[in-house]
């Protein structure tokens, strides 16, 4: 009999539950080593040598080459392991937030200083709000696509 | 008789505790956040517990993907505060308290809740982001605090309605041990946001602000919210708000009590990718 997952349907969302946990176990866990700083040397020194000592698919090691958190999270990522990554790069949390909807890092933030993303349109998928798959890459990206 | 006296709610976002370690609390972004906290302060200081019972969640920290325990309760002595990336905050050592905690465990396992005792564990942000916020930047921690850790990582995480009794056998238990001690609950994490896809950056006043509401005034009520309209509403991340629910669940009007004087209430926005939410209510 199938799960209940009432989640499946939060446009821009993807929730982390055990099937994509499963999918993403060594990718979280690769993440997890660079919680220990010879570790994001070692990685920061040949990523691809370093990808391919741990058992992930090859595309989950190109969306971490490629630094796609949308990508990784399709895979089976968890943002809060991923944040691993961003903290090896330097990042802040915001800007691996921001950098999921294709807005600049300017953009998010004005964004967030004037009160956020709204709910509205962004509930369900079909609905008309910046969250929804037909405005994405959102902000100026997004504008530069459609015009071309 | 040990008493649980209070309970405090707040936000735990790690962007606030690199504000506060880097200097930046007085900059214009921040300075409203710990303006919210001045009164708190104030508080925690005339209102010394004993011993605070910190309900919080773990950030692929202290577990990763090895082991996922729902409810974690630290019996430990000590907790060192973690490497999360950008090294480890510069904060001081918090204090178990074993002696409660283990008294908690038993209690609380006979209560049906199947607790992981946990007797080695690193404190990420969602520990002492908290702590900073309501004692500032002291020397030593005002007081032994007793970690608790819920999974809101991994769907499905508890529920709205486990989590507010247990925190009625929290307050069972609390009431049980034999020491004078007066104890803080303190529910973290929160309020709407999330921090993942195209839908990042998603904050809903309005329901915080209802949440909050209710937290006071029926918080029973509350308690069925079902996980979907968390997600829907505030947010995947602003699941972590039923963590708010295990404290509230400790106070005294929900065994039959008088209701809780509310002492504080803040609300902001933002907070790096969150909403702040804050509250303080006292047992009468």
């Amino acid at each position: 009999m199938a799960l209940h997952k009432p989640y499946t349907d939060v446009p821009g969302t993807t929730i982390f539950d055990a099937e994509q946990s499963r999918r993403g176990y060594h990718l979280n866990q690769f993440c997890m080593s660079l919680m220990k700083a010879e570790n994001r040397a070692r990685f920061k020194a040949g990523e691809r040598a370093y990808l391919d000592e741990w058992a992930m698919t090859e595309e989950q090691k190109q969306a971490v080459l490629a630094r796609d958190l949308n990508w990784c999270i399709r895979l089976g990522g968890n943002i809060y392991f991923l944040a691993k990554i961003g903290a090896t790069d330097g990042k802040s949390f915001q800007q691996m937030a921001g950098s999921m909807t294709g807005m600049s890092e300017e953009e998010y933030r004005d964004m967030m200083i004037s009160g956020g993303r709204s709910a509205d349109g962004n509930r369900y998928v079909g609905e008309d709000g910046n969250a929804q798959a037909q405005h994405q890459p959102q902000g100026k990206a997004g504008h530069k696509k459609a015009s071309a | 008789m040990a008493k649980i006296t209070a309970s405090v709610y707040t936000s735990h976002v790690p962007a606030i505790g690199a504000a506060l370690d880097l200097g930046k609390s007085s900059e214009p972004y921040w300075q409203p956040v710990f303006k919210g906290y001045e009164f708190s302060k104030q508080w925690m200081k005339d209102n010394k517990p004993d011993v605070v019972f910190l309900v919080y969640n773990d950030h692929a920290t202290a577990f990763s993907l090895e082991m996922i325990p729902t409810f974690a309760i630290g019996t430990a002595a000590q907790f060192t505060p973690a490497d999360e990336g950008w090294g480890p905050r510069p904060v001081p050592t918090v204090i178990g308290h074993p002696e409660l905690a283990a008294h908690i465990a038993q209690s609380v396992i006979q209560d049906d809740f199947d607790l992981t005792i946990v007797n080695k564990m690193d404190v990420d942000h969602g520990l002492t982001v908290p702590l900073s916020l309501m004692c500032g930047q002291p020397e030593a921690w005002p007081c032994p605090v007793i970690p608790f850790a819920v999974n809101v990582v991994q769907y499905p995480v508890p529920s709205g309605r486990r989590c507010f009794n247990l925190g009625q056998a929290i307050r069972k238990a609390v009431e049980s041990f034999d020491q004078d001690l007066k104890v803080h609950i303190w529910g973290t994490g929160g309020m709407s946001h999330q921090l993942q896809g195209p839908r990042a950056g998603l904050i809903n006043r309005e329901f915080d602000n209802a949440f909050l509401d209710r937290l006071i005034a029926d918080p029973a009520d509350l308690s069925a919210v079902p996980h979907i309209d968390y997600v829907r509403e505030a947010g995947s991340e602003g699941i972590e708000l039923v963590m708010w629910l295990i404290a509230r669940g400790a106070m005294a009007d929900v065994n039959g009590g008088p209701a809780p004087t509310v002492k504080h209430r803040f609300y902001h926005v933002p907070a790096s990718n969150t909403a702040v939410g804050h509250l303080i209510l006292e047992n009468t």
